[in-house]
């Protein structure tokens, strides 16, 4: 079993899910186009990974193998309902922005891949913990792209933070150029693929700095992005 | 590289001529970004800089770009188009020779989709302007913001294919609309000239043998046969088939950019196919679709179809069957 240190160094960077799995990808191009929608959407999506991981970790013994999908799924449906549904009571309006993409995290790849390769065979506790480090991963990349796009396409940081923070917060958004006209492009779908692009390579850059010193952390990189 | 930019120059000099100083910024910009750049891209990329700097083709790609663009723009609409073309349009996708899509319409669709408001702000030609701009007061609108200047709607105007949209659009019909001032009956103040320097550089690059007549031919073949047949059937509502031909950037594209040798297709036969469907989507994008002009956009995608093109011409291998 790995140390948690270590699960949670694999969710943020190692095997983050958005940057390296390359899953869920539809929800996270979709709503990036905002900070705080991608936020709103992360913290979402990072409750349904811990509590699914936890649920499916629990019945790992009982569900055979046969039937092990349909049972994934209708726990994460399950709890998708839930999270909607307080979603719906207390944040209203981000809950009318994010819209049809709240139920689509049930068909999020990185929930269903993260409950096949690591929940239905790690311990309780590891499994857990495994949601909130790829739960965490996913946010980063949300609240980045969003943040990268919000910037290029709008010239602001924090635009409607009041949905997710209430009216005290309506004073967060910066302005960071005035008189912007706007980077249409950037906000707009083609936008969201340039800058993942852009931040996959980014993270690739790192990654080959990183691993320069050292011959031998290549391959143990390669080995894990492999598993 | 070189003839294409010498077959370039008389429509740089009618451009000039026409449509004032603007554009001579918009060439200098682009041209000093896209060498700026792409010696940047080449370093970052590990390549040796002075061959591929030399070999013009960023150059081309700027200066088509510049022609392109409206003949008085901010200065940092050439700026950043020059960028995307360069850095995302040619080296993401690996330089020279790899790039699917044109990147100077690459370019002209992003600017196009991101800015449509300064996208569509066109100096009158100077023949319909009360006087003329100088070369200090062009500078001044565009190194300062342009929007906010005073004088702005006075010296621009909608595009002759702009214009000729938005008015069937009302529902008048192209004799009514032909007699407007920036018409002069056939194509456009201004255009025609410009349109007639590119079609004279671009027989210069048949003559030169640098590009072959496949492309353009049945690029213009295509727009003249889809908007004939419209305008033999409704020729109220359709404009004149010379006006398709004369305006707009038909002749720079149908030349210019559906010959660049990396993104075109290859075969004889593939080529008089890719030309028709671009002349085709032009006139479909300028008839039905949302902006005025559709040769960037019908580029782009039949770019996409080049590789499938290339592989249903391909000439039968001696001896195969």
């Amino acid at each position: 079993m790995d140390s948690y240190r270590q699960i949670l160094k694999n969710g943020l960077w190692v095997n983050n899910q958005a940057f390296v799995a390359l899953l869920g990808l539809c929800p996270l191009l979709a709503v990036s186009n905002t900070l705080i929608n991608g936020l709103g959407l992360g913290i979402a999506t990072t409750l349904t990974l811990i509590l699914s991981n936890t649920l499916i970790s629990l019945v790992r013994q009982q569900v055979g193998g046969e039937i092990r999908l349909p049972v994934f799924v209708l726990i994460i449906a399950s709890i998708v309902t839930i999270i909607e549904l307080i979603m719906n009571a207390y944040f209203y309006e981000l809950y009318l922005i994010l819209g049809i993409f709240i139920p689509l995290i049930v068909t999020n790849c990185a929930i269903i891949g993260r409950a096949e390769a690591y929940a239905s065979k790690n311990p309780v506790g590891a499994s857990a913990m495994d949601g909130l480090s790829m739960g965490l991963g996913f946010t980063a990349a949300l609240v980045l792209l969003g943040a990268l796009r919000e910037m290029i396409g709008s010239g602001t940081l924090f635009a409607n933070a009041h949905l997710m923070f209430g009216e005290a917060a309506s004073g967060m958004t910066l302005t960071l150029i005035d008189d912007y006209e706007g980077f249409l492009l950037a906000i707009l779908p083609p936008g969201a693929f340039i800058g993942l692009g852009l931040l996959i390579a980014l993270k690739n850059v790192i990654d080959k700095r990183l691993a320069k010193p050292s011959q031998q952390t290549v391959t143990v990189d390669f080995a894990t992005k492999k598993a | 590289m070189l003839w294409v930019l010498i077959a370039l120059l008389p429509g740089c000099i009618t451009m000039i001529w026409q449509f004032g100083y603007g554009v001579l910024f918009n060439i200098i910009i682009c041209l000093s970004t896209a060498v700026v750049a792409e010696a940047w891209m080449l370093k970052l990329r590990g390549r040796n800089i002075k061959p591929f700097i030399s070999d013009l083709s960023a150059v081309v790609t700027a200066l088509l770009l510049a022609l392109a663009l409206p003949t008085i723009a901010p200065w940092w609409l050439p700026f950043v188009g020059t960028l995307i073309a360069i850095v995302i349009a040619k080296h993401l996708y690996g330089g020279l020779g790899y790039n699917p899509f044109n990147p100077a319409m690459v370019a002209f669709a992003v600017l196009m989709v991101s800015f449509p408001k300064n996208m569509t702000v066109w100096v009158l030609p100077s023949s319909l302007l009360a006087n003329d701009i100088g070369l200090a007061e062009t500078a001044q609108l565009v190194f300062s913001s342009l929007s906010s200047s005073p004088i702005i709607d006075s010296i621009t105007a909608a595009t002759p294919l702009d214009e000729m949209k938005t008015r069937l659009n009302l529902s008048q019909t192209t004799d009514e609309i032909r007699h407007a001032a920036i018409f002069s009956n056939i194509a456009g103040e201004g255009w025609q000239w410009v349109s007639l320097a590119y079609l004279a550089g671009g027989c210069l690059l048949i003559g030169k043998k640098v590009i072959s007549w496949h492309i353009p031919v049945s690029l213009l073949a295509g727009l003249f046969i889809a908007s004939s047949i419209a305008y033999l059937v409704e020729p109220s509502i359709s404009p004149s088939p010379l006006f398709h031909l004369l305006s707009g950037g038909a002749m720079l594209g149908a030349f210019f950019i559906a010959t660049d040798p990396v993104t075109a297709a290859t075969t004889l036969k593939g080529r008089i196919i890719y030309g028709l469907l671009i002349g085709l989507m032009s006139y479909i994008i300028r008839t039905w679709g949302g902006y005025p002009e559709g040769i960037a956009f019908a580029v782009l995608l039949i770019n996409m179809t080049v590789p499938m093109i290339d592989q249903y011409t391909r000439p039968r291998v001696y001896g195969h069957k």
